[in-house]
């Protein structure tokens, strides 16, 4: 599968990659690397795993990372109250093997270890790494680097396969240099006009050219006003299909419905006021 | 674009491919021997032959962060495509020399390149032979040592304002300012190994798995929560005078063991971080004066502010962060632009803290205009103008 494979492939899906974001996914599955990927929010980083989940036709394994996240949440956990059912059912029959404890049937595995077991590997996506504690990412490192999780009571688990590894990352906090060096990279940017026009058109294809060309040019050019949280390719998507669902053909001949729905792009009280109606009166004439 | 020719003991991909790194090395990135052959079996798995493809594989690999995926560009033309060279008006000096001989009638098409032909002639035959020799480093052509020797007259040299036993006394000052504002811990107990409380809920939740027994003990612990320092150094005109001062302070900062980032600003603004953290002190130096191009001129404090918050502050502020400006708040920006600017700041780090030289002096009040808008987001402003007052500014810290 060449770089431009990995394009086409991903656009069948719905999803449109630029060509460095292609070239990483290519890279991260022919030198099995993990990649992380970094960029403001709502840029459509989670997407991309799920895209080439269902490129691949494997199954996406999620680890959403957050603070105090441990091991027991991440990697697995012995089911104790089975085991103790287990116990007590088997006193009655004269006891139960040890060893029978702590086999597959009282494993209760978390992602890490589900994604490493699985027949065909799967992409296993580790969301917001940036979330998680540091003692997390030294571990993760480990895991990332062998592929094999070490389970005290039964022994080493190797890998059968080896998932495609997508980590992303905004910039709560600062990642550690080993976990940088060990993965690939490719920052994530907002698309520019055109690529953004063809990211509308491949999600809502029924949408009129001239309101697409309309949403998309409202939306780039709101990101370049002073805004505390510019809206994402995620948010152009909600904006889109509520105007879609209010029927609206053309901006600028219903601003009630813009205002109306402007809760999908703007998400702060700040950034209300930074676009009155005024600004998006200019905005929408610009594009008009 | 102009191939770069490597000289003739460099053979094969792998050794410019080492050369390469060398480059980026020199550059600030954090690539390593086992990145070179990892960059190597990148180009095998796309079409190496494609510049795009090349450029993007090693792009992906060799990029850590969003600031050196944004520069490798620059870099990958600089090494491959003797972009270093042509902003020199070298490399092509080497036929238009002889395209400058040709009649008058064509000379208009020729333009520009024709005149500098005239002026650059020598340097360039000289230039030309360079690469074959066989002794000189590849990468020592690609501009950056030749943009030092030419425009350095023009900067002021860092290096001097570096390099006296005085300075010693600042930068201990630093360490221990940034010693105070380190060591702190959470309010929150946590989770910990080996903690000083028993976490009877998390004991209890446990105990239930194992029928009531408390089998596992877990312990609670305040976690450390360091500070961190973000000091952004006035070296407009108007700060010349406190300039070796502040920057022996700075280095002071940035080589304690409290996580700090440093940058340097008057129109414009530089991170220096690293430059500082360079442990050979006259490569740091020149560095820095390769950064700090204007050095001595106009002060611009609520757009360096702005471009701070933009590019580097998502990365560098979070609620643990004390912001240390040194200025004297003397800028040709508007005072309103300042105060907003502030307020944003305000919101993503914990304290700002304003060292202004000028405070010290007797008759002192801050009434100018920028002084005045930044005043209400500061939670300390205070005198910097001796090697005493920054002596005295430990204890301030301490109370933050």
């Amino acid at each position: 599968m060449s770089v431009n494979d990995v394009q086409s492939a991903l656009a069948e899906e719905g999803y449109v990659a630029d060509a460095r974001l292609a070239m990483a996914l290519h890279l991260a599955e022919t030198l099995g690397r993990p990649l992380l990927l970094e960029g403001p929010a709502g840029v459509g980083k989670t997407e991309v795993a799920k895209a080439m989940a269902a490129v691949h036709e494997t199954k996406l394994i999620r680890l959403q990372c957050y603070e105090g996240l441990d091991a027991s949440h991440a990697i697995y956990e012995w089911n104790y109250q089975r085991q103790l059912l287990a116990i007590r059912a088997s006193e009655a029959q004269g006891g139960l093997a040890e060893a029978a404890l702590f086999g597959e049937d009282y494993l209760l595995k978390r992602p890490l270890l589900e994604a490493i077991t699985q027949e065909q590997p799967p992409v296993l996506l580790i969301d917001e790494i940036d979330r998680a504690d540091e003692e997390f990412e030294a571990y993760l490192l480990e895991v990332l680097s062998d592929f094999q999780i070490t389970i005290p009571e039964v022994g080493t688990v190797e890998a059968v396969t080896r998932p495609m590894v997508i980590l992303t990352a905004n910039g709560t906090r600062e990642l550690s240099d080993a976990l940088r060096r060990r993965c690939l990279y490719a920052y994530v940017e907002y698309p520019d006009r055109e690529t953004e026009l063809a990211i509308l058109r491949t999600r809502m294809p029924e949408m009129e050219g001239l309101l697409a060309r309309q949403i998309v040019g409202v939306v780039q050019d709101l990101r370049r006003e002073e805004l505390e949280k510019a809206p994402g390719v995620a948010e152009m998507l909600d904006w889109a299909a509520a105007l879609a669902g209010l029927g609206v053909n053309d901006l600028a001949q219903s601003p009630e419905a813009v205002q109306a729905t402007l809760v999908c792009l703007l998400k702060t009280a700040a950034d209300y006021d930074a676009a009155p109606r005024e600004v998006m009166d200019r905005l929408i004439g610009k594009v008009a | 674009m102009q191939v770069t020719r490597f000289p003739s003991r460099a053979e094969g991909l792998a050794d410019r491919m080492a050369g390469f790194m060398a480059h980026l090395r020199m550059n600030g990135l954090p690539v390593g021997v086992a990145e070179t052959g990892d960059a190597l079996a990148a180009l095998a798995a796309v079409e190496a032959t494609d510049v795009d493809q090349a450029r993007e594989a090693l792009c992906v690999l060799l990029s850590g962060d969003a600031e050196s995926w944004r520069k490798f560009d620059d870099l990958f033309d600089a090494y491959w495509f003797n972009a270093g060279k042509q902003r020199q008006g070298t490399a092509k000096n080497v036929h238009v020399k002889v395209q400058a001989a040709r009649p008058l009638l064509w000379q208009t098409h020729f333009g520009e390149s024709a005149e500098d032909g005239v002026e650059g002639g020598t340097e360039s035959s000289e230039d030309a032979f360079a690469p074959d020799a066989g002794d000189g480093e590849a990468e020592g052509t690609d501009g950056r040592l030749i943009a030092t020797r030419t425009d350095n007259l023009s900067r002021r040299d860092l290096r001097e304002l570096m390099d006296e036993d005085s300075l010693r006394r600042a930068e201990a000052a630093a360490v221990r300012i940034a010693r105070v504002i380190r060591d702190r811990r959470s309010r929150r107990r946590k989770q910990a190994l080996r903690g000083q409380q028993l976490d009877m809920r998390r004991i209890q939740r446990a105990s239930l798995a194992r029928g009531g027994e408390p089998m596992e003990l877990h312990r609670r612990a305040r976690p450390p929560r360091p500070m961190q320092i973000v000091a952004l150094c006035d070296v407009s005109g108007s700060m010349t005078v406190y300039a070796r001062v502040f920057l022996a302070f700075l280095k002071g900062l940035v080589s304690s063991e409290t996580r700090t980032d440093a940058y340097l600003f008057h129109t414009r603004l530089m991170r220096v971080t690293d430059a500082m953290r360079d442990h050979d002190t006259l490569r740091a130096a020149s560095r820095l004066s390769l950064m700090a191009e204007g050095f001595g001129g106009g002060t611009d404090i609520s757009g360096s502010l702005e471009r701070f918050l933009n590019g580097y502050g998502a990365r560098a502020l979070n609620g643990r962060t004390v912001v240390i400006i040194l200025s004297d708040g003397y800028c040709t920006s508007d005072p309103e632009a300042l105060g907003a600017a502030l307020a944003k700041l305000k919101k993503k780090a914990r304290r700002i803290v304003w060292l202004n030289p000028l405070k010290g002096w007797r008759d002192y009040a801050p009434v100018a205009a920028s002084m005045q808008a930044a005043l209400p987001y500061l939670d300390a402003h205070l005198p910097a103008n001796t090697l005493e007052a920054l002596g005295a500014l430990e204890r301030e810290f301490a109370r933050l």
